[in-house]
């Protein structure tokens, strides 16, 4: 157990790089272009000079490393500069529309573990028979299906017709925690459906995997019952896997829930940088994609340290 | 062995190509199924100008969301468009994007990869970083700010999906690499003065590829819809042209008046990503010895 603090401080060295990495090719990628950020500013018939203004006022003339230190450093001090557009506070928009996301992926991730997990469990205990391949054609179906299309049916279905469920909008979870998880309910299953098919999938396989080892074999013929093997020893085998399966979804959640969001049109960050970068309002694309990424690999590290808790050889190996 | 037996030995031993046929079809009709769709779909994107009954931009202002009738078996949109004509004329759309992303994902992923493995050193610790690190983005995000750059439009986008690809396809080559450069036939090709090239073309790329082929058949299916997801964003096809994301999000606008609209895109797109993922699981399982057909 003593060896966690070293665990978390190796991982944390390892991920500042990621980070600064990550950050690094958008910011490059966003500059390297073509597209000059100083005409979205200027407007279409701003004049040379006012442009050239405008590029020395934001920096845009300077190397593209110098203008990433330059932000790198802002950001650091907490402030990741101002929407080309509105000229509010990145960090400001950002955190306003965070709960909303954070909100319809965690509603997410919980619906999927209760779905998904048990529905892995039943197909690889009953692996081969009828119920175990309609589990499994089910979650391959679940896999193929564009999330954003079963949105709108369910919004057809569960808001227009039977009006169990408004059809757009969010509500802050802190302002109201009933009416938020109404609101948010509709796009969380379709955001969820996808998730349980991969987890069904996954569970199923990781399962099967232990039920092939050699000691599930010896337990088997000391007469164990196959449930008993299942809920005693399978799931306590891929634990890790489990929680690593949970973890890499959170960056599948986040994927679909830009898409989602605009289904139910709700003001979360998906909405944000889908409309910033159409109209090249770069530094809040930017902004979005640091403190997604930095979610993401923090979130890998949590999970990480969950691992090395569950499992012994795992914190030996790191 | 005598004379005769020879022939007889190999006919058992490799029947003819009817027979092979015919039991692979019994074996797995799964990806039977989805050969023959995808052929078919392939087909009528090809032949689209031909099998459409309408042209997918003609607009008549005096058939606005008209439901599915002789004329129109799909009925028409917002526009007065056919919709059977559109769905149609999405269909080489679709596959375009599809095929253009992974074939970014490949050009770009594969040689980094085949590189960084054979390598090794510093340079892959370096380039394994940079993997990690474009991993760690939500793909659809990274796609999205990267055609934000480039500007919207359907080839842009799937350039920065294939973009967003291509470091999953690295790591699985670089793995993989890793596996065949150490085993004992590349150390006796070495030996033998092969060179690096000889060496990666001729044992290191034959071995790596089969889980990449696997790979590359699943993430056409990510494609197909991440395509469908930015249409639906309207970062990708632009109107007037005709996408099944795009018909999507048109449909949307309209679900209270027409919702029978939203159906035949969502199902081209289902049945079109379930054709993708079920051959390559079929590849997967038969390109690999030591998986059991359960």
């Amino acid at each position: 157990m003593h060896k966690l603090p070293l665990v978390i401080g190796n991982r944390l060295w390892q991920l500042l790089p990621i980070i600064v990495l990550a950050t690094f090719v958008v910011f490059a990628l966003l500059h390297l272009v073509p597209g000059d950020p100083a005409l979205v500013l200027a407007g279409d018939y701003a004049s040379d000079e006012r442009l050239a203004e405008i590029r020395k006022l934001y920096g845009f003339d300077q190397p593209l490393v110098v203008q990433y230190g330059l932000w790198l450093l802002q950001v650091v001090q907490g402030d990741l500069g101002r929407s080309l557009l509105s000229s509010q506070p990145v960090l400001e928009m950002i955190l306003h529309r965070l709960p909303n996301t954070l909100l319809i992926a965690t509603y997410a991730l919980v619906v999927a573990a209760f779905v998904g997990i048990p529905l892995g469990v039943l197909a690889a205990a009953r692996s081969g028979s009828r119920l175990d391949s309609f589990v499994t054609s089910i979650a391959s179906l679940g896999v193929a299906l564009p999330s954003f299309w079963l949105a709108m049916l369910l919004v057809l279905h569960f808001s227009l017709q039977l009006r169990l469920f408004p059809t757009t909008g969010a509500v802050y979870f802190t302002t109201d925690p009933l009416a938020a998880i109404h609101y948010a309910t509709l796009p969380s299953l379709a955001l969820a459906v996808g998730v349980i098919a991969e987890l069904t999938r996954q569970v199923r396989s990781a399962l099967l995997e232990v039920f092939n080892s050699q000691y599930i074999r010896t337990l088997r013929a000391k007469g164990l019952s196959r449930t008993a093997i299942v809920w005693q020893h399978g799931l306590r085998n891929i634990s890790v896997t489990l929680l690593t399966l949970l973890g890499l979804q959170v960056n599948r959640l986040l994927s679909g829930a830009v898409v989602i969001e605009a289904v139910f049109a709700i003001p979360g960050v998906g909405t944000l940088v889908s409309y910033s970068a159409i109209n090249k309002d770069f530094p809040v694309v930017q902004g979005v994609v640091l403190i997604l990424v930095t979610m993401v690999i923090l979130i890998n590290l949590i999970v990480d340290i969950f691992s090395a808790l569950l499992d012994p050889r795992v914190a030996e190996a790191s | 062995m005598t004379a005769e037996a020879l022939p007889a030995a190999a006919a058992r031993a490799r029947p003819s190509r009817f027979a092979r046929f015919r039991r692979w079809v019994r074996s797995d009709p799964r990806a039977v199924l989805s050969i023959g769709y995808l052929v078919l779909l392939l087909a009528f994107a090809l032949g689209a100008p031909l099998i459409a009954p309408y042209s997918p931009i003609e607009q008549n202002v005096a058939k606005i969301l008209a439901p599915p009738s002789w004329e129109h078996w799909l009925g028409t949109d917002d526009l007065g468009r056919d919709v059977l004509s559109r769905l149609i004329w999405g269909a080489p759309n679709s596959l375009y994007a599809s095929l253009l992303a992974v074939t970014v994902a490949i050009v770009l992923g594969v040689p980094i990869g085949l590189f960084i493995g054979y390598i090794g050193g510093w340079v892959d610790q370096a380039f394994s970083r940079l993997i990690d690190a474009l991993l760690s983005f939500p793909f659809i995000v990274l796609a999205i700010a990267v055609t934000g750059a480039l500007g919207i439009g359907l080839t842009n986008a799937m350039l920065s999906v294939g973009f967003a690809f291509a470091p999953f396809l690295a790591r699985l080559v670089r793995a993989q690499t890793l596996v065949v450069k150490n085993a004992l036939y590349v150390d006796a090709a070495r030996g033998f003065g092969a060179s690096t090239f000889h060496i990666i073309w001729r044992h290191i790329v034959p071995n790596a590829i089969q889980p990449v082929i696997v790979q590359v058949t699943l993430m056409l299916a990510i494609a197909l819809l991440a395509e469908a997801s930015l249409s639906f964003l309207s970062l990708g096809v632009q109107p007037p042209a005709a996408s099944w994301g795009g018909m999507l999000a048109r449909a949307y606008n309209y679900i209270e008046i027409a919702p029978e609209q939203m159906y035949t895109p969502g199902i081209a797109i289902l049945l079109t990503a379930l054709a993708f993922n079920a051959l390559g699981e079929s590849m997967r399982v038969a390109l690999d010895p030591t998986m059991k057909r359960r």
